[in-house]
C-alpha cells in the first residue's frame, strides 16, 4: 500500500500500515519481546545498517552457496533466567537453539561455535554444569563444538550468563525451504503442545508451584525435519515457534509470505498444566514460548505422509490449518485468522511486547 | 498455586451449551435492547471468542468502565513514577498498570531509564521486598476494583504488625456501584440492563446492587467470564428486560454469593475509607475511590511523600471516557488505530489488558465492532 492510496481508505483500513513509527529513544525490554517493536527495531535499525540482500529474506537463518554447495548460517543469544529449570538449562538451549534455527532452513547442523559473557563472581560450578550440558546436547545431535570465546564483565553489570551461539549447516536438498515457497492449500502441521518452556521458566523464576511440575519442551528438531527430507516429503516453509510462541510465527510467516493463514483453536494442543497457568496468570498460550515445536507448512498431498514420519518422533503432531489465499485489498491486515472454539473467528496479531501477567 | 486439576474452564466454553442459551435469546427476543458488560474481562472475554457475532442484531452490547487500570487518573500514574524516580524507592505493582500511559510516559520507560520497578503476583510480595531491602523504600501501587483491594489491605495489616517502616502503599483502588449509578443517571444513558462483574462480587456480594436496580428500573445480572457464562447472563438480562423486570440475580452462583466473601470485605473496611474519586476520562465519582484509613496514615505513599499535584488535561483525541461511559464503541473514536496504537497509546484502554479499545484492536480490529453499535 503506498501513501497516496492511504488517504483515501476508511480508518479501519489503515491498520494494514506496517508498523507505526516508533519514537522510544531508549531500549525497552518490548524491543527484545520478539513482537512489533523487536520487527520494529530490525527494520529501522539493522537491516538499512547492514544493506545486504540475505537479510530481506527475514528467516531462522542465511542461506549461501560456496561454489555449488548451499549453506546455512545462523546465530542465536541466550540470556535465560534462571540458568536451570525443569526440563533444560542455558546450555542445552544454546546448542538445541541455533540447532534448532539451522534445521528451519532445511540445513543438517555441522558445526557449532560458542561465546559466553560471564558475570563476576558465578560459581565455577555452575559453569562447569552448563558446559557438561553443552557437550552432552552437542553429542546427542552429532553437531560439533569446535570454536569458542570467553569474556569475564563486572560484578552486577550482567545477569550471571550469556551465551551467543553460531552454527553452520549443509542443504542438502534442492527445495527452497522460506515463507515465500507456500502456496494456497498448503496445510499448517504442528508439531506438539504449546506454551511449556515459557511457563516452565516462568513458573521456576517467579517461584509458582503448580500440582505436575511443568517442563520446557526444549528439544533438537533436526531428526524431526531429517524424516521429512528422506522421505522425500516437499516442505515448503518451517518455523521454530521460540519467542513471540505460536501466534508470532504464523504473523511473521504469513506477513513474508503474502498469504492469509487460517487456523483452528480446537486443533492446537495445549496440555492441561500449561492451560491451567496461563488462566491464572492471564497468557494466551498462541504467544507463549516453545524451545522443541516447529510448524512445517507442506502440500496437501504430502500431509498424511508427513503426520505419518513426525509421529513416529513426536506422536502429538497435527494438522491446524492451512494457507487459505492471498489477502483481499480490504483485509490486508488480517495475517492469520483463527477459527473459535466457539465457531467465530478471531484475528491473531503480534503482541505489542512481552505478554505481561494479568492481575487485577 | 494450583493448576493442574483445574476445573469449570472447558465445561463453560462448550459451544453446545453457548448455542443452547443463544437460541433461548433469539426465542425470548420480541425487541431491540442495549445492556452493558460492566467488566472489562468480559469485553475481552466476548471479542475473543466473537460472541458479539453470534447474536442476533437487536441486541446491543456497550462495554462498560470494568477496567480499573483504564480509569486510573492520569495523576496517580504521574504521581508513582515520580515516586519509582527517586533513587532509594522500589516500587512495586501488577503487570496491568507497566503499559498505562501516565502525562509523559509509563512504568515500563520509567524502568528502562533506570527506575527500580518491580512486577508482583501480590501485594504481599512487596512485603518480601521491603523486608530484603531494609535500607530502601518500598511503595507498592495498590491497582484495582474491590477484587484486589483485600489483598492491598492484607498487606498494609501485615505490615503494620511487623513495624515495617520502610512500605507503603499508593492507593488507586476504586468501586463499581458509584459507576453504575453515574452511567444511569446521564441523561446520555442508553444502557438497558447491567451484567455485572462477577469477580467483584466475589468479594462484595450483590447486595449493594439491589437499591440500584430498583431506583433506576433496570436488570442486573452478575455475571462470569467464560462464553457460557456471558451467554447465560445475557439471556438472563433478555429474559428480564421481554417482562419489564428489575431485579438482581446472579449468575455466576458457583463463584458469588449474595454477601461475598466476608472476610475479604472485613480488611477492605479496616483499612480502606470510601472517597471520592477522579476516574480517567469519567471525571470525579462521588464514592468512587478507597482510601487508605488516617489509622494507617504512616503506610499511606501519598501522605508520607511530597509528590506532584497537578491537575492534568487528557488529550482531546482519546474518547476515552466516551469509550468507557458505553457511549462509543473503539473503532468509532477518530484516534483508533489512526494515531492511537498498543505501542503508542493516548489512552489507557488500548493498552490494558482489560481495555475494551485493546480487545478490539487484538481480536477484531477489522470488524468495526457490531453494525448496529
Amino acid at each position: 500500500m503506498n501513501e497516496k492510496s492511504d488517504n483515501k481508505l476508511s480508518p479501519i483500513d489503515r491498520i494494514s500500515c506496517p508498523v507505526t513509527t516508533s519514537n522510544y529513544d531508549h531500549i525497552l525490554l518490548a524491543h527484545g519481546g520478539g513482537g512489533k517493536l523487536t520487527a520494529d527495531l530490525i527494520e529501522k535499525a539493522f537491516l538499512p545498517a547492514f544493506g545486504d540482500p540475505a537479510l530481506a529474506e527475514r528467516h531462522d537463518g542465511a542461506e549461501f552457496n560456496i561454489e555449488g554447495i548451499r549453506l546455512a548460517i545462523s546465530t542465536d543469544s541466550f540470556v535465560v533466567t534462571p540458568l536451570f529449570f525443569p526440563g533444560g538449562d542455558i546450555g542445552k538451549l544454546a546448542v538445541f537453539g541455533t540447532l534448532n534455527d539451522l534445521a528451519m532452513c532445511g540445513a543438517r547442523p555441522l558445526f557449532l561455535s560458542a561465546a559466553f559473557i560471564i558475570e563476576e563472581g558465578l560459581p565455577l560450578s555452575t559453569v562447569n554444569l552448563v558446559a557438561e550440558s553443552m557437550g552432552q546436547a552437542a553429542k546427542k545431535t552429532g553437531i560439533r563444538l569446535v570454536t569458542g570465546d570467553t569474556k569475564v564483565i563486572e560484578r552486577k553489570s550482567g545477569n550471571d550468563l550469556y551465551i551467543t551461539t553460531t552454527g553452520i549447516g549443509t542443504i542438502e536438498h534442492d527445495l527452497k525451504i522460506f515463507p515465500k515457497s507456500i502456496r494456497e492449500g498448503d496445510k499448517i502441521v504442528l508439531s506438539g503442545d504449546i506454551g511449556r518452556h515459557g511457563i516452565a521458566v516462568m513458573a521456576c523464576r517467579e517461584g509458582f508451584e503448580f500440582e505436575t511440575t511443568i517442563e520446557s519442551d526444549c528439544a533438537p528438531l533436526w531428526n524431526q525435519v531429517e524424516i521429512l527430507l528422506r522421505n522425500d516429503i516437499e516442505i515448503h516453509c518451517l518455523r521454530d515457534l521460540t519467542r513471540g510462541g505460536l501466534a508470532t510465527a504464523l504473523v511473521e510467516i504469513a506477513e513474508a509470505a503474502g498469504l492469509r493463514l487460517t487456523i483452528d483453536e480446537c486443533l492446537i494442543p495445549v496440555n492441561e498444566p500449561v492451560r491451567g497457568a496461563c488462566e491464572i496468570l492471564g497468557l494466551d498460550p498462541l504467544y507463549v514460548a516453545n524451545e522443541g515445536r516447529f510448524v512445517c507448512f507442506v502440500p496437501e498431498k504430502d500431509t498424511a505422509k508427513t503426520l505419518d514420519w513426525l509421529r513416529t518422533i513426536v506422536p502429538e503432531a497435527v494438522v491446524i490449518g492451512q494457507a487459505t489465499g492471498t489477502r483481499k485489498h480490504d483485509e490486508a491486515h488480517r495475517h492469520v485468522v483463527m477459527k473459535t472454539a466457539l465457531g467465530t473467528t478471531r484475528i491473531i496479531d503480534r503482541l505489542t511486547g512481552e505478554q505481561l501477567p494479568r492481575i487485577c | 498455586m494450583k493448576a493442574a486439576k483445574m476445573k469449570f474452564l472447558t465445561e463453560y466454553r462448550n459451544n453446545e451449551l453457548v448455542v443452547k442459551y443463544l437460541q433461548a435469546v433469539i426465542k425470548t427476543l420480541r425487541r431491540p435492547w442495549t445492556m452493558m458488560e460492566i467488566c472489562g474481562g468480559q469485553t475481552h472475554s466476548i471479542l475473543k471468542y466473537g460472541i458479539d457475532q453470534m447474536l442476533p442484531g437487536e441486541i446491543t452490547l456497550l462495554h462498560g468502565p470494568g477496567c480499573p487500570v483504564c480509569v486510573t487518573p492520569i495523576e496517580l500514574i504521574d504521581k508513582a513514577i515520580a515516586l519509582a524516580e527517586i533513587p532509594d524507592v522500589i516500587l512495586c505493582t501488577f503487570g496491568d498498570m507497566m503499559r498505562v500511559p501516565g502525562s509523559g510516559g509509563n512504568l515500563l520507560e520509567a524502568k528502562a531509564e533506570g527506575c527500580d520497578i518491580r512486577m508482583v503476583y501480590s501485594p504481599l510480595e512487596s512485603i518480601r521486598v521491603a523486608e530484603n531491602n531494609l535500607d530502601r523504600r518500598v511503595v507498592f501501587f495498590g491497582i484495582g476494583f474491590e477484587t484486589t483491594a483485600p489483598t492491598t489491605a492484607l498487606a498494609l495489616i501485615q505490615a503494620k504488625k511487623r513495624r515495617l517502616a520502610n512500605f507503603s502503599v499508593l492507593s488507586a483502588h476504586v468501586r463499581v456501584p458509584p459507576a453504575i449509578e453515574l452511567i444511569l443517571s446521564s441523561s446520555e444513558n442508553q444502557v438497558q440492563a447491567f451484567l455485572a462483574a462477577g469477580h467483584v462480587c466475589t468479594v462484595m456480594g450483590y447486595r449493594e446492587y439491589i437499591p440500584i436496580a430498583e431506583k433506576y428500573n433496570v436488570p442486573i445480572v452478575v455475571t462470569g467470564f467464560e462464553p457460557v457464562d456471558i451467554m447465560q447472563g445475557i439471556y438472563m438480562a433478555i429474559k428480564q428486560l421481554e417482562r419489564g423486570a428489575a431485579a438482581v440475580e446472579n449468575q455466576y452462583s458457583r463463584v458469588v454469593s449474595k454477601n461475598g466473601n466476608e472476610t475479604a470485605r472485613k480488611l477492605i473496611d479496616e483499612v480502606f475509607q470510601v472517597e471520592s474519586r477522579k476516574w480517567r476520562g469519567i471525571g470525579e465519582i462521588e464514592g468512587g475511590g478507597l482510601a487508605i484509613k488516617p489509622e494507617y496514615a504512616a503506610l499511606d505513599a501519598a501522605k508520607i511523600f511530597d509528590l506532584p499535584d497537578e491537575n492534568i488535561e487528557e488529550s482531546s483525541r482519546c474518547w476515552s471516557g466516551k469509550v468507557l461511559r458505553g457511549l462509543i464503541k473503539p473503532p468509532e473514536c477518530p484516534s483508533f488505530t489512526i494515531d492511537c496504537f498498543p505501542e503508542h497509546p493516548l489512552g489507557a484502554p488500548m493498552v490494558s489488558a482489560e481495555g475494551a479499545c485493546a480487545a478490539y484492536y487484538n481480536y477484531a480490529n477489522s470488524r468495526q465492532g457490531k453494525t448496529n453499535a
